[in-house]
């Protein structure tokens, strides 16, 4: 059997969101939807996760947390402690709150950026990525399903065509691979 | 979908459609520019190119051609630091306090905001920078391994908390704006044809397809993003207040310098955003997307940040009368009635007496009178931190070294040259870039586009 591609475009995003919805309860895998912008609701129709970048964040500001209180420790406590203005410079616990700024800040830096980079590495969006949405227009002002047979092994071609059909796409297009 | 009340005035206005707002964001970006852009970047690149010429001149001969002395030894420098910053601040303030609050008339402000922010600390950033009058050795400020012994920078010291906090606010910031441009970049990238601009859109788009996985990436990233950026954005002005408030100098040492500055720092910001947002929308067309309600809801945030300002000025007044202390006292009525209350009374007139005015809602939705408005507000703002500084400063603890700042065109040349620098950076980023937040947009035009919300009732 021929491995297709199944393209629908659709003109608006309430109007793509109950076709997914038909389409998936029909028991046909939705692959993927490109849009111009978030359409809310669509994730648990085609089963998309929740995403753990949060977690990520805290990790990330959580070794900031840390590294920046390891760094200060060293450079004010332990390798050279000075006598600044009759500050303690003794022991990190006296002093902490001096370094309580800087520990916020680092913190701050680290979650952000380890959150930004690691966002831009999962999307695979980073310099010198080619984009492959199947239409220009779905940056712009269209609403794009991709169906897959491999992923629909259990029914015909053209049965995924006629169910998708029945939904009123503005254009449906199918291709081999 | 979420519905939004009927009397609630649209964000949108006219008949738009999706593939409308793109096109209205991307005409300036494919058409030739228009006079009014080549006459302002024109000016704002002399004067740019005058300021470049006086930092440079500044670098060859050093920290004497400024107005500084013995007594004075901070003036112009450290106020322009401190008024730029402040303006930095509306940018990640509209972006990020205002979407956790879920308030969507950011959505067609906070690009040009977000730019106005970078483009600001950067000019921020400068002062600190030449200041040093050896700028080359300006990654002493980090702690570095080095060869003088052991030497670190102090971490007790709020002039490095600085270094961090405006580090940290820089790069988060333009991290912010360029997450939120990707989308943007790849609408531009996909509806332009052939050329260079093809090649640098596709460059700047990093790949983005809009995967229905990545958008909600996305809004995840965005949302945490806002939700540190917000306390970032109150800690960066906190720790630039700190600069004073825990130096022992009587009118800088004051416990409500934090929540005053801050609420100043909003006050100049916002103010700027509308000095700048005025001129664009006209200038690019973009009446349709920043409107009146728009302006409104900034100066109804003015209003607000202007009187915490002037209640702080009260609280100063009155604290370093019930105090008791005599220097401090001294301090403030020599600020009042001193050599320098010209400029107290312009920062009183300007901070104080004016945002008030916006009570009245003919006057807040006038654009004219915002815009006249949002000048004196900066104004008055630039001269808050001249007349913290130098005010405190000019009167030493002996008599006999007592003294008065007297400006220099070097001081002049260069912080006018910032702002000729500012423009243009700003003018920059208004032709090559999407200036609305145009996919974000997209999101509000079902419940606040003024087309949707009459066909609905």
């Amino acid at each position: 059997m021929a491995r297709k591609v199944f393209h629908a475009m659709y003109d608006d995003d309430d109007k793509l969101k109950e076709a997914a919805q038909l389409i998936v309860d029909k028991g046909i895998r939705v692959k993927e939807v490109f849009s111009p912008f978030p359409i809310h609701g669509i994730d648990p129709i085609i089963g998309v996760k929740r995403t753990r970048l949060a977690i990520c964040a805290f990790m990330y500001a959580l070794t900031g947390t840390s590294l920046a209180l390891l760094g200060m420790w060293y450079f004010m406590i332990s390798d050279w402690p000075m006598n600044i203005g009759g500050k303690p410079s003794q022991s990190l616990i006296d002093n902490v709150t001096s370094f309580l700024p800087v520990t916020f800040e680092f913190s701050v830096l680290c979650g952000a950026h380890g959150m930004s980079i690691t966002y831009l590495l999962r999307n695979g969006t980073v310099p010198g990525m080619i984009a492959d949405n199947p239409h220009p227009r779905s940056t712009n002002d269209r609403f794009i399903m991709e169906i897959t047979s491999d992923e629909n092994g259990a029914m015909s071609t053209d049965d995924i065509s006629q169910i998708i059909s029945s939904t009123n796409p503005e254009e449906l297009s199918e291709k081999e691979y | 979908m979420q519905k939004e009340a009927a009397i609630r005035e649209p964000l949108i206005l006219g008949d738009k459609s999706y593939s409308q707002i793109t096109e209205d964001v991307m005409a300036p970006i494919v058409g030739s520019p228009n006079m009014w852009w080549k006459v302002l970047i024109t000016i704002s690149g002399i004067i740019a190119a005058w300021g470049v010429g006086n930092i440079l001149y500044l670098l060859g001969v050093g920290i004497g051609t400024w107005g500084l002395n013995k007594t004075v030894g901070w003036a112009w420098d450290i106020t322009n630091f401190v008024w730029w910053v402040g303006i930095g601040h509306a940018g990640t303030l509209i972006s990020a306090v205002l979407l956790l609050f879920r308030q969507k008339w950011r959505m067609a402000i906070n690009r040009s905001a977000e730019a106005m922010t970078i483009f600001a600390v950067m000019m921020a950033a400068l002062f600190p920078g030449i200041h040093m009058g050896r700028i080359w050795q300006a990654y002493w400020v980090f702690p570095l391994p080095n060869q003088f012994g052991s030497l670190w920078v102090n971490f007790n010291s709020p002039l490095l908390w600085d270094v961090f906090a405006i580090s940290t606010y820089f790069s988060v910031s333009l991290v912010f704006w360029y997450i939120g441009l990707i989308p943007d970049f790849a609408t531009i990238r996909d509806k332009v044809s052939g050329g260079w601009r093809k090649k640098m859109y596709t460059a700047l788009s990093f790949g983005w397809s809009g995967r229905a996985k990545h958008w909600t990436r996305f809004e995840e990233v965005s949302l945490v993003l806002a939700g540190i950026a917000t306390p970032l954005v109150f800690s960066v002005h906190s720790i630039v207040s700190m600069d004073f408030a825990t130096a022992v100098i009587p009118g800088w040492h004051t416990t409500i310098f934090p929540p005053y500055f801050v609420s100043g720092a909003v006050f100049s910001g916002f103010a700027m955003v509308l000095t700048l947002l005025l001129i664009m929308r006209k200038a690019m067309g973009l009446e349709a997307y920043i409107h009146t309600k728009h302006v409104e809801y900034m100066n109804i945030v003015i209003i607000v940040t202007g009187s915490i300002v002037g209640v702080a000025y009260l609280t100063e007044l009155f604290i370093s009368w019930y105090s008791g202390v005599e220097y401090e006292s001294y301090a403030f009525i020599n600020r009042f009635s001193g050599p320098y209350s010209w400029a107290y009374w312009i920062m009183m007139t300007c901070n104080v007496v004016s945002p008030q005015l916006f009570w009245v809602k003919k006057w807040r939705r006038n654009l004219t009178f915002t815009f006249v408005m949002s000048i004196i507000i900066n104004i008055g703002m630039w001269f808050e931190r001249y007349v913290i500084i130098v005010t405190s400063l000019h009167r030493d603890y002996l008599p006999s070294s007592w003294s008065e700042f007297h400006s220099t065109f070097v001081d002049l040349g260069i912080f006018v040259g910032t702002i000729g620098i500012f423009m243009t950076l700003f003018l920059l980023f208004a032709r090559f870039f999407p200036v609305l937040a145009l996919n974000e947009l997209k999101t509000i035009l079902k419940s606040s586009g003024e087309n949707f919300k009459k066909a609905d009732h």
